[in-house]
């Protein structure tokens, strides 16, 4: 069933809607029922989880009978945003991602936020999905702030993704969805996946297994499970960053998600007035290229490459 | 006064990202003044631009005190300015999120580190700012609370009100609230504009930073008092929020008085004109922050008041 989560007037014959599907098993709702919260669309310009939310709720819906518990799925956190291919909501200057929990008093998008939280509040599990940006591809993983690592990895070992990754506390990440749902005791995991503004269909497919795959280890699911991959797990320090130094456009060398040798060359960042090699990108380790950019035109500073020290996935 | 480019970024496609810097007198590196971060932060170059204007005029006299260096960045994002944009305009990231910065990280963390490399390390740190929220305020001094602001020092640029802010985890990667993890004493100066040029609080602003470095011994300046600040909380600041989306039309402005069941704005229905929704002030006090777009959205704050607090 489809309801409104929260709703509020824009200045013309409009309201924006935030909604929500309710799927609930055969025989109803039941008090003490679990609940597993799924949501994405908070950058409107991530799109991979607006398929995920499709095949999740396409598959309970073709075997109810094995729904044990209630699933809420938010395609469209900011909807204003998904419309208008804005990753933040319009006309509003802070990333969405950045004012949970939010506030009862206002302005509409910390308002917002804050019937957002209380709708789920009270969840056994929620998972967020972003899609990285318009700039960067990621194999699917599930980011976990380190404090939360003891409750949150094994969920995300479910979750049928490649990679899990534990990353050190930020005071500004603790404005987050995923943060605030946390602190409010809903175990709540990030998942980052493909790259923004467009689907990538076989990752969306693996993230709706691993989805299953977590219902049926929180007992919403009685149906058959798919077999999970055993991700890769790290820690900040394993991670390396290639970032551009000069400007010019970014040609890969490499494709994404192969495994790299110490001083392999990725990519080179590419001069096109004077037809010379401006920069070229060499692995710093022994490693999985987890992240690679898509788009091509970079400054100094842009990032070009992610690489897990190590790791043989 | 010298002239300084203090960060260059190049581009793929456009001439040198530069951030140019103006130093005034010379030794100890007293005061760092910071203009636009944001490409349409129009208002705080321009307050900049006459700010460097009077700074010469009172180098050429030798009214700068001896052993003080003051160091005016006017805009610390040009090719934002340039093409209309209030972010970077690659990734639409805000540099005034980004500091400390980080010179191995991304390239706004990078503009951040270059110009905080620069501006670090100074005794008072003065930037011009504008909110998130479109609107109006009464012109104010704004700091974080941090543990090392000091509304006394604030109270020195004589404007009308002091406002503290307990930081928010998103202001924890401004400029204000990293000058004040390092020692500086640093102040947020919001006149009543952003993307206009407002000569009266232009000129307000500019007085206020004079009178500030002729009080802490930095120029030799004549000007009047100013104001004896009101030292404000901002969670005590009594929020009016429109109750429907439509056509706006504020009644009341920052600065005015207002008493319980004043009207301080309409909503109207943009097709009809009929009023929608009064806006009408639940209580007593000074109009502080008053919203100013024609068209809003239900949730929208309207007005921050003051309240008049009887005992």
């Amino acid at each position: 069933m489809v309801k409104t989560v929260v709703s509020t007037a824009l200045p013309i014959g409009e309201r924006v809607v935030i909604q929500k599907n309710r799927i609930t098993p055969e025989g109803g709702e039941r008090p003490g029922m679990k609940r597993l919260c799924l949501c994405t669309g908070t950058h409107g310009d991530e799109l991979e989880g607006q398929y995920v939310c499709y095949l999740l709720a396409d598959r309970i819906q073709k075997n109810l009978r094995c729904l044990k518990g209630v699933v809420d799925i938010y395609p469209a956190l900011n909807p204003l945003g998904i419309d208008t291919i804005t990753r933040g909501i319009p006309m509003f200057d802070l990333d969405m991602n950045r004012i949970f929990p939010g506030n009862n008093v206002g302005p509409m998008a910390e308002f917002v936020a804050g019937r957002i939280i209380e709708d789920i509040k009270g969840a056994d599990c929620c998972v967020d999905v972003h899609a990285s940006n318009v700039f960067l591809r990621e194999v699917p993983q599930v980011r976990i702030n380190e404090k939360t690592e003891q409750t949150l990895v094994p969920l995300a070992r479910r979750l049928n993704v490649d990679y899990i990754w534990v990353h050190a506390n930020a005071t500004v990440l603790e404005s987050t969805l995923a943060y605030s749902l946390n602190d409010a005791g809903v175990p709540t995991l990030v998942v980052e996946m493909g790259i923004g503004l467009r689907l990538t269909p076989a990752y969306c497919e693996q993230l709706a297994d691993g989805l299953i795959a977590l219902m049926a280890e929180l007992g919403l699911w009685d149906g058959e499970v798919p077999a999970v991959k055993k991700p890769v797990e790290s820690r900040d320090g394993e991670v390396h960053y290639c970032n551009a130094e000069q400007p010019g456009i970014f040609v890969p060398a490499v494709a994404h998600g192969c495994q790299l040798r110490k001083g392999q060359h990725i990519g080179d960042v590419l001069s096109p007035l004077t037809g010379r090699v401006a920069e070229s990108i060499l692995s710093p380790c022994d490693g999985w290229l987890f992240t690679l950019r898509e788009y091509p035109v970079c400054y100094a500073g842009s990032l070009l490459a992610r690489v897990l020290g190590g790791a043989d996935a | 006064m010298i002239r300084d480019i203090l960060y260059t970024l190049d581009s793929p496609y456009r001439a040198p990202l530069e951030i140019t810097g103006f130093r005034f007198g010379k030794g100890e590196k007293t005061v760092a003044i910071v203009g636009a971060i944001r490409g349409n932060e129009v208002q705080q170059l321009y307050i900049c631009s006459q700010l460097i204007s009077k700074l010469r005029a009172l180098e050429a006299k030798g009214a700068i005190t001896s052993d003080n260096e003051i160091l005016v960045v006017p805009s610390a994002c040009p090719y934002s300015m340039n093409i209309g944009k209030r972010f970077w305009a690659v990734d639409n990231t805000d540099i005034n999120r980004m500091f400390p910065g980080y010179d191995r990280g991304e390239t706004t963390q990078r503009i951040a580190d270059g110009l905080f490399q620069h501006v670090r390390g100074y005794s008072y740190g003065i930037q011009f700012a504008s909110f998130y929220m479109p609107g109006d305020f009464i012109p104010h001094v704004r700091m974080m609370e941090t543990g090392f602001q000091s509304t006394s020092l604030a109270n020195l640029f004589g404007l009308p009100y002091v406002l503290v802010r307990h930081p928010r985890p998103y202001d924890t990667t401004t400029l204000n609230y990293n000058w004040q993890m390092n020692q500086t004493n640093a102040f947020s100066v919001y006149t009543n504009q952003t993307d206009r040029i407002d000569e009266v609080s232009a000129k307000q602003a500019v007085d206020a930073v004079l009178r500030f470095l002729s009080r802490i011994g930095v120029v030799r300046y004549h000007c009047h008092n100013g104001f004896l600040a009101s030292v404000i909380d901002e969670d005590q600041l009594y929020s009016i929020t429109a109750p429907d989306g439509g056509i706006y039309r504020g009644i009341c402005h920052p600065g005015d008085e207002v008493t319980r069941g004043d009207l301080l704005g309409e909503i109207l229905d943009p097709y009809t004109g009929d009023v929608r929704a009064p806006v009408v002030s639940p209580t007593e006090g000074i109009v502080f922050f008053g919203y100013a777009q024609p068209l809003v959205m239900e949730h929208a704050i309207l007005y921050r008041i003051i309240r008049r607090l009887h005992g």
